[in-house]
């Protein structure tokens, strides 16, 4: 089916396509929206939705409800995402699956609430106090709002992680065409086999440990702080923080190519090459055809994953590339991950901007392609 | 054949004792009166009941000693876990046990609004009178003039009565009761659990820190627990004097009973009434 909507109506529709029967959030600004249709569908397909009083309160209910075996998301904007931190944090150490969907809008601060930015990548990455990692997955588009949050309750049942959505307020208000599947597939988290079966423990530390269930006699101990495979703490011993850090982190990082998507154009073959997300990667593909148009070489690597995050596509680009640009709009994040991949050994340039709504446009993107190559 | 273990044993996980309560905790008692309350019911397992907890001593009372599946949250958050655990799966029984600075401080706004709505969840607020974990820091119910590790000249601020706070809003019950009142205690338990199926239902122990309040003072835990007598005054019996030292009366008893339909009943109705296609009430 096709329809006509926002990136927030299309986060909303793959949310119900993949099944989340629980939602609950707080008003915020740019991603009401998402709240609005998740209050009028899910009381009548028999799902919850709820209104928490704060984002945190927001974020700890998903994680009940998840444990209660809930397939449960939220969705917030800048400041109720900086609420949620910890709250995630605890969805990692407990193994929850999540879906957040951060609507990025203009900060710090209250900023402005109505404008698009795309100042939460490390946020999104590393908000939490301790080690962890948290897929993180970019839509460019409202089709992609719709995959992407779909694909998002797909690791979190998964993985037994929680998953963050990163849409920012272009996206999220754009309408474009979506094409909706009359039918998704997604996986729910495995059960233990028997009682015996560790619930925080796994041999392949890329397989998830299953999630016993509350109510059915398996007595689970969930706790946030260290704790062994069966969910005893152990606040003291370096063996098992050691141990259970060390899963968590392996869980997702040598996922590596299952979590790790992006896409590409000319990049064995460019003289100028773009890395971008989100909306400044809608920008980067017409700057592209603006300079090949104009006979230059150009290509770019658009990151639909944005953690963990794979350098090699990055290298590729480089090693043909005369120069890097990296378009954000905020004052440069996603740069430090080009300059690590790139290792100096080609040129990597920002173009920053953000505020009052404006985009980054193709035109001018073009522009500044032919001055660096102008410089290089 | 009459067992020869001890009753409680059934409602606790064996392999996590002996509990890491410092000797004299009236956590105990909490404890005690949970599993004799579940005894006096009948309840052979707590299979069917999901307890959550926040961060300090009393959230310890659960996890990992009680026998249940039981998710001890961050400091100040098992209100809305334990929320989102009981609309996600309502056949679950949903208990949270945490302390004076867990649910009356850091996690105060989730305590007042859960109340707000009537949510069905039963509450038990362990009061300590300090942060008791944290080695007896001032807390929102620590009573004036007393010493704690960040007032050292004592206590000067006004403290918190939780149970009047929560008895303006719609929760269906609230009680306080102490170590010393176990019957009561334990009664209340009973009544929260199996009486009141639904709705807000409150209980606050007050059982101040053995460590950083009764040895601080000077008072063994039954000089304490007499003490604790003595200073208790009925709510329904409100001109008897208190009988000095810090939190100079400890008003005891139940400040509201009431049966009015829980969250889930009216989410249930407004769900009616979606279905049915309506948009206004």
């Amino acid at each position: 089916m096709r329809s006509l909507l926002t990136g927030n109506e299309a986060v909303a529709e793959g949310a119900l396509a993949a099944g989340c029967n629980f939602y609950a959030g707080y008003p915020i600004t740019p991603s009401s929206e998402i709240m609005h249709i998740m209050a009028e569908r899910l009381p009548r397909r028999g799902g919850v939705f709820y209104q928490a009083e704060d984002e945190i309160a927001a974020i700890n209910a998903i994680i009940g409800a998840s444990w209660a075996g809930a397939k449960a998301m939220t969705a917030t904007s800048g400041p109720g995402f900086s609420l949620m931190q910890e709250g995630i944090g605890y969805a990692v150490m407990t193994e929850t699956p999540l879906v957040i969907v951060d609507v990025m809008r203009a900060g710090p601060a209250t900023g402005q609430a109505t404008k698009p930015a795309q100042g939460d990548v490390m946020q999104a990455r590393w908000g939490r106090h301790g080690d962890q990692v948290v897929p993180v997955l970019a839509p460019s588009t409202p089709q992609e709002c719709f995959d992407m949050t779909v694909r998002a309750f797909a690791i979190a049942e998964e993985l037994r992680t929680p998953v963050i959505v990163l849409s920012d307020e272009f996206i999220g208000h754009g309408r474009e065409v979506v094409e909706i599947p009359g039918r998704v597939e997604v996986p729910s988290r495995r059960r233990p086999r028997g009682r015996g079966e560790p619930p925080f423990d796994s041999p392949d530390p890329r397989v998830a440990p299953p999630m016993p269930p509350l109510g059915e006699g398996y007595y689970v101990l969930v706790t946030g702080s260290t704790h062994d495979a069966y969910g005893y703490r152990d606040t003291r011993g370096f063996e098992t923080h050691y141990r259970l850090v060390r899963r968590l982190w392996d869980k997702i990082w040598l996922n590596m190519d299952k979590l790790f998507d992006y896409e590409e154009r000319n990049a064995e073959e460019a003289d100028v090459g773009f890395v971008a997300f989100g909306s400044t990667a809608r920008s980067v593909v017409k700057a592209v055809e603006i300079l090949e148009a104009r006979g230059v070489r150009a290509g770019y690597v658009r990151l639909k994953t944005l953690w963990p995050l794979d350098l090699r596509p990055i290298r590729r680009l480089a090693e043909a590339a005369r120069a890097i640009i990296v378009p954000e709009l905020g004052m440069g994040q996603l740069i430090l991950d080009v300059e690590r991949a790139v290792r100096g050994e080609t040129r990597v340039v920002g173009y920053n901007k953000v505020g009052g709504g404006e985009p980054i446009y193709p035109s001018e993107l073009a522009r500044f392609a032919l001055e660096v190559l102008g410089r290089a | 054949m009459p067992s020869a273990e001890h009753f409680a044993l059934k409602y606790l996980r064996r392999e996590a004792l002996p509990t890491a309560f410092c000797p004299g905790c009236f956590n105990g008692i909490v404890i005690n009166a949970l599993a004799k309350a579940f005894e006096e019911e009948g309840v052979e397992d707590l299979r069917n009941y999901v307890f959550v907890s926040g961060i300090g001593c009393a959230a310890w009372i659960p996890s990992p000693f009680m026998k249940v599946d039981s998710l001890h949250t961050l400091h100040g958050r098992a209100i809305p876990v334990a929320v989102g655990v009981k609309l996600a799966n309502p056949g679950l029984d949903v208990v949270v046990v945490s302390g004076d600075g867990d649910l009356g401080s850091i996690g105060l706004g989730h305590l007042v609004h859960a109340a707000r709505r009537n949510m069905d969840l039963a509450v038990i607020m362990v009061n300590n009178l300090v942060y008791g974990m944290t080695r007896g820091q001032q807390s929102p119910t620590t009573p004036p003039g007393l010493w704690t590790t960040t007032t050292p000249y004592g206590s000067y601020e006004y403290p918190m009565d939780v149970c009047r706070l929560l008895a303006e809003t719609s929760a269906n019950y609230v009680a306080r009761w102490t170590p010393a009142h176990f019957n009561r205690l334990k009664e209340s338990i009973k009544h929260m659990l199996f009486r009141r199926r639904r709705g807000f239902r409150f209980l606050e122990v007050v059982a101040p820190c053995t460590t950083y309040v009764s040895r601080r003072r000077g008072l063994r835990p039954g000089e304490a627990l007499k003490e604790l007598l003595r200073k208790s005054v009925r709510l329904e019996k409100p001109g008897k004097p208190g009988s000095g030292g810090p939190g100079e009366r400890i008003v005891v008893g139940v400040f509201k009973d009431e049966d009015k339909p829980g969250y889930l009943d009216l989410y249930y109705s407004y769900v009616e009434r979606a279905r049915r296609g309506g948009t206004h009430g």
